[in-house]
């Protein structure tokens, strides 16, 4: 499903993001993406979602080659994709239920298949109590919640997360890799970039740890990680 | 469809002192452009009622029998550029000259033999009152036998002939100025919505939104501002035509035709600004 190849990303001449990156994805697998702050996580997350182009060397997201695909293409491919970030951007403007129902409107999707898509979602997530409310009426695990709820409302193939909890509490963190958890079991991708170990280490989910903007970890497919780095 | 309309419409609810601000701005620039097409169509009512005046008068030979003078009167209608002749003959030469110059009335109540000839006077078809037409048609007119003198006042069709170019001219010139400030302004405010709505339209492109789809609000809010900034500069051009047919002259407006044209232009004025606003600014949100 993901496919990235000695790939090399510098956003200043002197100094590289990432280093010699190489690793495979497989549809329905929930991968960490570990290591501290300035590791290269989010850059990784950043290369898939197509945000940034690798600098050298090869990246496959569903079965597009990353260096090739036009913006029209990146569009088709983000509406496979569901992106979760720490700062949760929701509109404040807007309802929980108007910013969920925003990712499908702004696809295109029929008026009349949005609202009853939105509360299945809503649902899903716990809020559907909460639709009506806007983002400063939300607790920050709620407003994170609905964040995913947007990420999940097009059935994407994976949903990329890149310090979901960073704003958390442990009460609220919980919630949302349980809810991680929960989508990934019903067979969507999970990627998930954090540098919260305790997280990380009850899980035998595969852990990718970064250092430097390179591999120094990979546990491999449903391995549970040996070393922490912590 | 729908969300195109409803998100040009948050637009203006989300920051309404801006919007109102932007469409002030464009009214004004606006106004000051139609206020140059409301100088420009009044003054060139005057001009072509001033051409109206133009006229050649052909003084006929003293003695000349009337035959041959109506016979030639049938002649010079036939020209394409001929309106009308009116024929006036020595008595009503006389006769208006003692009406219309009354200081030498006296002089003329005690002639003894009319000193006055008679005259042909010829008016021509707008379009055909300009320089090169009028001594065309005084040139041709010289060569009947009983042309005993053309006049058709050359300066002073000259003159208007030079005045209606200026007009044009600086019409242009002026007219391009505004429609290039009202772009400017337009372009600048939407470039401000575009810059405050950064965070929305990067989020868009993250759930997939296509560029196409992210511009469609910013073009429709762009047209609905020039509309309005038009109809706008459209109250105010009313405003000030009212004041001046008041208080200085009867002064003409534009025609419903003139006034629907003036708000279309406002429209699609808005939709281009923005557009190329749009374009520059979209990339690097």
């Amino acid at each position: 499903m993901i496919r990235f190849s000695k790939v090399f990303k510098a956003f200043t001449k002197d100094s590289l993001a990432l280093k010699d990156i190489s690793f495979r994805i497989a549809r329905g697998e929930f991968v960490f993406f570990t290591g501290h702050s300035g590791a290269g996580k989010s850059t990784v997350l950043r290369l898939i979602y197509a945000d940034e182009p690798p600098t050298s060397g090869t990246v496959w997201v569903l079965g597009s080659h990353m260096h090739e695909v036009s913006r029209r293409e990146i569009a088709g491919l983000r509406r496979r994709m569901g992106i979760v970030f720490q700062d949760f951007r929701l509109l404040e403007e807007r309802t929980a239920e108007e910013n969920v129902a925003f990712a499908l409107e702004v696809t295109g999707a029929r008026h009349n298949a949005i609202s009853p898509k939105v509360m299945r979602v809503l649902t899903q997530v716990g809020l559907a109590a909460k639709a009506h409310a806007y983002p400063r009426e939300l607790s920050g695990g709620e407003q994170q919640r609905v964040a995913i709820a947007r990420a999940l409302v097009n059935d994407p193939v994976v949903i990329i997360a890149d310090e979901p909890t960073g704003n958390l509490d442990e009460r609220a963190t919980r919630g949302v890799v349980q809810l991680l958890r929960d989508i990934n079991a019903m067979g969507t991708a999970v990627i998930m970039a954090t540098h919260d170990l305790s997280i990380v280490r009850p899980t035998s989910y595969r852990t990718v740890e970064l250092q430097d903007g390179a591999i120094v970890f990979d546990s491999g497919e449903g391995q549970v990680p040996m070393t922490s780095g912590a | 469809m729908r969300l195109t309309v409803r998100e040009a419409l948050r637009s203006f609810r989300r920051a309404p002192v801006l919007s109102l601000l932007a469409v002030t701005t464009i009214g004004f620039a606006l106004f000051v452009l139609g206020l140059f097409g409301l100088v420009a169509l009044n003054l060139r009512a005057t001009l072509s009622g001033l051409a109206e005046r133009v006229e050649i008068v052909l003084y006929v030979t003293r003695g000349t029998p009337v035959e041959i003078v109506t016979i030639a009167i049938g002649d010079i209608q036939a020209f394409p550029e001929v309106d009308e002749v009116e024929y006036v003959t020595e008595d009503q030469a006389l006769e208006r000259a003692r009406q219309e110059l009354t200081e030498f009335q006296g002089v003329y109540s005690d002639l003894e033999t009319n000193p006055l000839p008679a005259s042909l006077e010829i008016r021509l078809k707008p379009g055909f009152r300009d320089n090169e037409h009028v001594t065309a048609v005084a040139e041709r007119l010289q060569g009947f036998r009983f042309a005993e003198d053309v006049r058709y006042g050359g300066d002073w069709v000259e003159k208007l002939d030079r005045l209606r170019s200026i007009a044009a001219a600086v019409g242009l010139v002026i007219g391009a100025a505004f429609g290039a400030a009202a772009v400017i302004i337009i372009g600048t405010t939407i470039r401000m919505t575009v810059l405050a709505r950064g965070r929305e339209i990067q989020l868009m492109r993250l759930v997939g939104a296509t560029d196409g789809f992210i511009r469609r609000p910013f073009l429709l809010e762009g047209a609905i501002k020039g509309a309005l900034g038009g109809a706008l500069a459209l109250v105010l051009n009313y405003v000030a035509y009212a004041a001046v047919s008041r208080a200085l002259f009867e002064a003409a407006f534009f025609s419903a035709g003139q006034a629907a044209a003036f708000l279309l232009f406002g429209t699609l004025l808005g939709l281009a600004a923005s557009a190329a606003s749009v374009n520059r600014h979209l990339p690097a949100t």
